[in-house]
């Protein structure tokens, strides 16, 4: 590479840098300017301490731990089984865990909206019915994480070993695949957790408490706090992703077309 | 040496396809939630579309008013632009950002940086985004302070934060990360044989990128920014946050329409969302074809 070269690399790495960190310092220096005059913690302290946040919050971390959990016992299952049995329905699953990116979120409530809103299916106000429609947004994730962890095991040794020492189905999954694909689950699991901890428009339009809709509720009424609530929703972003990079030591994954 | 090729199942007694398998019923839970909670509800969007929402009779009037609806028509033109804005500016920034990392001759750590950074930027939309972007660029915004006090305040030359160029600067930064994460791969399958080849052969700079990396490259350039089209064409959250609903984009006037009839024609609001599913599938589409001709080379 040439001298010239290196310092157009340079200058292309700054920008990108100062694309990415100026609007985060900027909120950070944001949310400390509640008391006019002197920089500090106030806005953290006001909205930590409202019950309102609180219940916000615990349901989105409600809501993201059921979805993980629904996440895994569907798919696991699924992939195992797909690997083992029925490798002829691998493009109709592959096909089906990669439709959530065709039908955007704001379209896909809609369609979640007018379908469980009218019999035979009455379910709209359902929490359940949210924890579905999560499991739908994190399924390209979560179902890949999954099959990639499988295709770096031998599905079909283990099982056959774990059969002729005589265990069961239940036995094979839970006790001698899930814990050889840890790892890939874990990552599913905390890029799920970005997703649904940062998701506004499910929560929104089937109305139900979470932290994103609480967010931009307060954005409305408040100047400050909302940008503590900003800075811990970063906070939140950047420890899933950076779990992800050290249980995985690979690299990070990209939401496309989610929660955007 | 010669290695046997070991045979896992016995022979079959008789053909496959002659008895039923109970395989099947392994994927049942799987196929019943996606379609339940996936497939169903989007076909009700296909099926509302075409359906008369007073008569209930099959009709193609909704996509007709619909073309002859200027409002909405509109949005359809400014949701494609802002995802064409946005999808070639972050092209281009995020393309220029992985080479130099990868091979602009820059300290190797600056490559992981790179990509974890990435990896949290293209996650980082919606809500949040929005308002780190209030707090750096609205009218009370750190940077617009700043800006102020060096003698330049951008709101006295024409910028505004809530209006489609002030929304495409936001959505750049879930853009040109995700760029950066696709096109990456590709940038590590150029050869270095083949620059050292065409240096050999007498080639310039230009020469080598005009007529090796370049067309290499294309498909994947190509396919990435189609898949960065459809990142901003779906987006809802992050426009919703950032300008309250005011800017006329396809999401948010589905959006609006779910909150209420604003549309006044549950039908033509089907018939909206499905033009959304129409080009996203395009998109996705345009984008594994384009991908599939570039892996030819990365093998």
């Amino acid at each position: 590479m040439k001298r010239g070269g290196v310092i157009w690399s340079w200058f292309w790495m700054a920008l990108g840098i100062l694309y990415f960190f100026l609007p985060l310092l900027a909120t950070f220096l944001f949310s400390l300017r509640a008391v006019k005059g002197v920089l500090s913690f106030k806005a953290y302290q006001n909205v930590f301490s409202t019950g309102e946040f609180v219940t916000n919050f615990s349901y989105s971390l409600l809501w993201a731990v059921l979805t993980i959990i629904v996440g895994i016992l569907i798919f696991v299952p699924t992939a195992y089984w797909v690997r083992l049995r029925l490798p002829q329905v691998r493009t109709a699953v592959e096909f089906i865990t990669l439709l959530p990116f065709v039908v955007p979120a704001i379209v896909f409530v809609f369609g979640l909206v007018r379908t469980f809103s009218q019999p035979p299916f009455l379910i709209v106000d359902s929490p359940a019915l949210l924890v579905a429609a999560y499991t739908v947004l994190s399924m390209p994730y979560m179902y890949r994480s999954i099959d990639t962890g499988l295709r770096a095991i031998d599905v079909r040794t283990l099982t056959e070993a774990a059969q002729s020492l005589g265990a069961g189905w239940g036995t094979i999954l839970f006790r001698v695949i899930l814990p050889n694909i840890r790892v890939a689950i874990l990552s599913g699991a905390f890029l799920s957790f970005a997703i649904v901890m940062g998701e506004y428009i499910l929560a929104q339009y089937l109305a139900k408490p979470a932290f994103a809709p609480y967010m931009a509720f307060l954005i409305q009424q408040k100047a400050y706090e909302p940008a503590a609530l900003a800075v811990l929703s970063f906070a939140l972003t950047w420890a899933s992703l950076g779990i992800i990079q050290v249980v995985g030591r690979g690299r990070g994954p990209a939401q496309i077309a989610g929660g955007h | 040496m010669t290695t046997l090729v070991e045979k896992r199942d016995a022979p079959k007694a008789r053909p496959a396809h002659s008895k039923f398998s109970w395989a099947w019923l392994g994927v049942v839970p799987f196929f019943l939630f996606a379609f339940m909670f996936l497939i169903y509800p989007s076909s009700t969007i296909a099926s509302g579309s075409f359906i008369d929402s007073n008569t209930h009779a099959f009709t193609f009037q909704n996509f007709v008013h619909l073309l002859h609806n200027p409002n909405l028509i509109g949005a359809y033109w400014i949701s494609i632009k802002i995802s064409l804005i946005t999808s070639l500016g972050g092209g281009i920034f995020g393309f220029l950002l992985a080479y130099s990392a990868i091979r602009g001759g820059l300290p190797s750590f600056m490559r992981s940086s790179l990509m974890t950074f990435c990896g949290v930027a293209s996650n980082f939309a919606g809500v949040p985004l929005a308002f780190a972007f209030i707090a750096l660029l609205s009218p009370a915004g750190v940077l617009t302070g700043w800006l102020t006090a060096m003698g330049y305040n951008p709101y006295f030359h024409g910028f505004q934060l809530y209006t489609f160029w002030g929304l495409s600067i936001v959505y750049m930064y879930f853009q040109f990360p995700l760029m950066v994460l696709v096109i990456a791969p590709a940038i590590d399958g150029l050869r270095k044989e083949w620059l050292e080849a065409s240096e050999n052969l007498g080639a310039s700079s230009f020469q080598y990128w005009r007529y090796v990396a370049f067309p290499i490259l294309l498909p994947s350039i190509l396919g990435t920014m189609i898949l960065l089209f459809g990142n901003s064409f779906g987006a809802f959250a992050t426009a919703q946050a950032l300008t309250g609903g005011s800017i006329n984009l396809v999401t948010i006037v589905i959006g609006a329409q779910l909150r209420g009839d604003v549309l006044g024609d549950a039908g033509l609001g089907y018939a909206l969302a499905l033009g959304m599913v129409v080009v996203m599938a395009v998109a996705i589409t345009g984008y594994t074809l384009l991908q599939r001709q570039t892996e030819r080379w990365l093998r």
